[in-house]
């Protein structure tokens, strides 16, 4: 100790002011707090706190294919299959309605080639409905289609033995069977997105707002303000499926 | 108001290939040939008795391969049991794993009961790995006295009354599989259960008749023609009430014209027409229907009507593999939109194709030929001269 310069002296003291000052600073959190601050950074919900609902605006939507095209890449869907599709519908002064849906939509429409003068013309996207009464989680016989406690129609891909009768109870043709996992697919309102407090793909990249998800239960919800307050309808309401994906300005020749 | 040609963009695919409409063509024969041997062992006809022990068998051969098109079918046979394992009970399909095994059970334990004599007596006669083989399936049980087979007959009553409603409600409950689905107007109707049914019954009397004329002309049964006119006359009736179910049906959907009539009529005259039109109702129905009523109502030689019997069955077979295709693939040759077709053109070599399709199909008939090889398909004279019916017993 004797031998210590006066300059080492100061080093070592200098060192344990700082190693004091760093055990203060730093706050002493437990895992359990630190997995809460992470979870609230990403907003990961209560799952009863939510029951989601997807609308639709015909009257916006522009046939872009934007949405079509996010979900293909965000969810990395099969070739020749869609989670969400585009329909074009053109009604002609001869009472003839001309459907299409060239690849879903997915490269957007072509300039119209219908014979006689269109009176009306339109978009409608469509994708799953997320029923509350809905038939493919009803057949499927193994509890492999379920429905997620906020309103989310879902496919455990584990468990999914491929039989396909989700896909035949499915009256919108929503469902397919994936030509690489060999089990159903459809929409889950990118499922795993929604559940970091993200929005869905094809919301996220529709230019014109035509696609809007959100929480029934939120406060200044304005999903529920819509609902509530406009004019919305749902396909093939006669089959009383309930879907959770509403349509503004739905005409009645719509599929 | 009239539309274009338009199929939501994942409708363009089948999903439910050939195999699926195998699959309803086999319970269907299982189901039939179980009502035959039922026909004899519970309501008594006694003229029935030449076919019921191959009726029996006709049932196992085909039970035993009805789950295969499935299971070729499935993306993931490996959790095939999980239909049982973890049940949805709100699913038509979860059903089918409890009333399969249960059917199968009562089918092998009236199997067993029906032929223990002979095996019994095989294990006696045998030494080696041919005793061991009856042994085992003796079950132990070597005892056959008359007091035995007595309490044998009543078991094999008991077993047949519960197995006839188990056998209806296996190819009923296929019919409910389809008429439950509301997505598809072609399916969904309450009428479908039962053309399901009778279906299956005509397909099994059917298969039975071209059996036991087949083993008879090849000199294997002896010839029985009360039996042949029975089985005859029951095909004839089955046959006119499912004419009559499936005609009311399409009547329905015509009457009423919702609005997926578009779809079905479209459906019927342009993707289905040959099928459905020219093959299942033109032939498949018109020329057995015309044949067995003449055959009801004409004396003719035994040999002739031997022959019709035979034409009749090979066409009704014909008829109602041609209903299950119309119903399985012509449901899923419109889309849900109701205004767009698609075809279907199984390959031959494809997993769900033409070849796996004949094999499993055919798989059934080498089965039953082994296991009449190996089990008696006579009636003991004992049993054909004495009804196996309680009431009838108490009769004499």
């Amino acid at each position: 100790m004797d031998k210590r310069t006066r300059r080492e002296l100061l080093k070592l003291a200098g060192a344990g002011a700082a190693w004091s000052i760093m055990v203060t600073l730093i706050p002493k959190t437990s895992h359990a707090q630190r997995v809460h601050q992470i979870e609230k950074r990403l907003d990961t919900p209560d799952w009863m706190d939510h029951y989601w609902a997807y609308v639709i605006d015909t009257t916006k939507c522009i046939g872009c294919g934007n949405c079509v095209r996010a979900d293909k890449r965000e969810n990395k869907v099969a070739e020749h299959f869609f989670r969400t599709w585009v329909e074009r519908y053109q009604l002609t002064d001869r009472e003839h309605v001309y459907v299409d849906s060239p690849n879903g939509g997915h490269d957007g429409f072509h300039k119209s080639t219908v014979e006689g003068k269109v009176v009306k013309a339109f978009f409608v996207p469509k994708m799953c409905n997320h029923c509350r009464n809905t038939p493919c989680t009803q057949v499927c016989p193994v509890h492999a289609s379920y429905q997620s406690p906020e309103g989310v129609i879902l496919v455990d891909k584990k468990r999914c033995i491929g039989c396909a009768y989700c896909v035949q109870a499915c009256p919108y043709g929503s469902r397919f069977i994936d030509p690489v996992s060999h089990t159903a697919d459809k929409c889950t309102w990118c499922y795993h997105r929604i559940t970091k407090g993200l929005l869905p793909a094809c919301v996220t990249v529709c230019p014109t707002g035509a696609r809007r998800f959100g929480d029934l239960k939120g406060e200044d919800s304005q999903i529920k303000k819509i609902i509530e307050e406009e004019r919305v309808a749902v396909l093939k309401p006669e089959l009383n499926t309930e879907p959770f994906c509403f349509y503004i300005g739905l005409d009645k020749v719509v599929r | 108001m009239t539309y274009s040609e338009y199929s939501f963009p994942n409708d363009l695919h089948i999903f439910w290939s050939l195999m699926i409409v195998t699959y309803p063509y086999i319970t269907g024969l299982i189901a039939g040939a179980f009502v035959a041997s039922a026909l004899s062992h519970v309501f008594g006809r006694k003229e029935l008795a030449p076919v019921n022990r191959l009726a029996l068998l006709v049932s196992l051969s085909f039970m035993v391969c009805a789950t295969l098109p499935l299971l070729n079918h499935l993306g993931h046979p490996e959790r095939a049991l999980n239909i049982m394992i973890t049940p949805n009970f709100r699913s038509a399909i979860a059903g089918f794993g409890y009333i399969y095994s249960f059917y199968l059970t009562v089918l092998l334990l009236e199997i067993w009961l029906t032929w223990r004599p002979e095996i019994v007596e095989s294990y006696h006669k045998s030494s080696g790995m041919a005793r061991l083989f009856w042994g085992s399936l003796a079950l132990g049980v070597y005892e056959i006295s008359g007091e035995a087979r007595k309490l044998d007959e009543r078991l094999i009553f008991g077993l047949a009354v519960i197995g006839l409603p188990a056998a209806c409600t296996l190819h009923g409950y296929v019919g409910f599989l389809f008429g439950s689905l509301k997505s598809n107007p072609w399916w969904s109707t309450p009428l479908m259960p039962q053309v399901f049914l009778l279906s299956a019954v005509i397909s099994g009397m059917g298969f039975l008749i071209i059996v036991y004329l087949g083993l008879c002309w090849n000199g294997y049964m002896k010839w029985s023609f009360p039996c042949v006119r029975s089985l005859t006359f029951f095909l004839w009736l089955f046959l006119v009430l499912y004419v009559v179910s499936e005609g009311l049906e399409l009547l329905f959907f015509f009457y009423e014209s919702s609005d997926a009539w578009y779809a079905i009529s479209q459906l019927i005259l342009t993707r289905i027409w040959v099928s459905f039109v020219v093959l299942q109702i033109g032939i498949g129905v018109l020329i057995p229907m015309i044949l067995l009523t003449v055959l009801m109502l004409v004396h003719v030689k035994e040999s002739t009507y031997y022959i019709v019997s035979f034409i009749s069955s090979v066409v009704i077979l014909f008829e109602v593999w041609l209903m299950r295709w119309n119903i399985v693939i012509g449901g899923q040759q419109f889309s849900k939109s109701y205004v767009g077709f698609r075809d279907y053109d199984p390959l031959w070599l494809e997993k769900e194709g033409i070849l796996p399709a004949m094999a499993l199909t055919l798989l059934p008939v080498l089965i039953l030929f082994i296991l009449t090889r190996l089990l008696s398909v006579h009636e003991p004279e004992t049993h054909a001269t004495h009804a196996t019916h309680p009431a009838a017993e108490g009769e004499d």
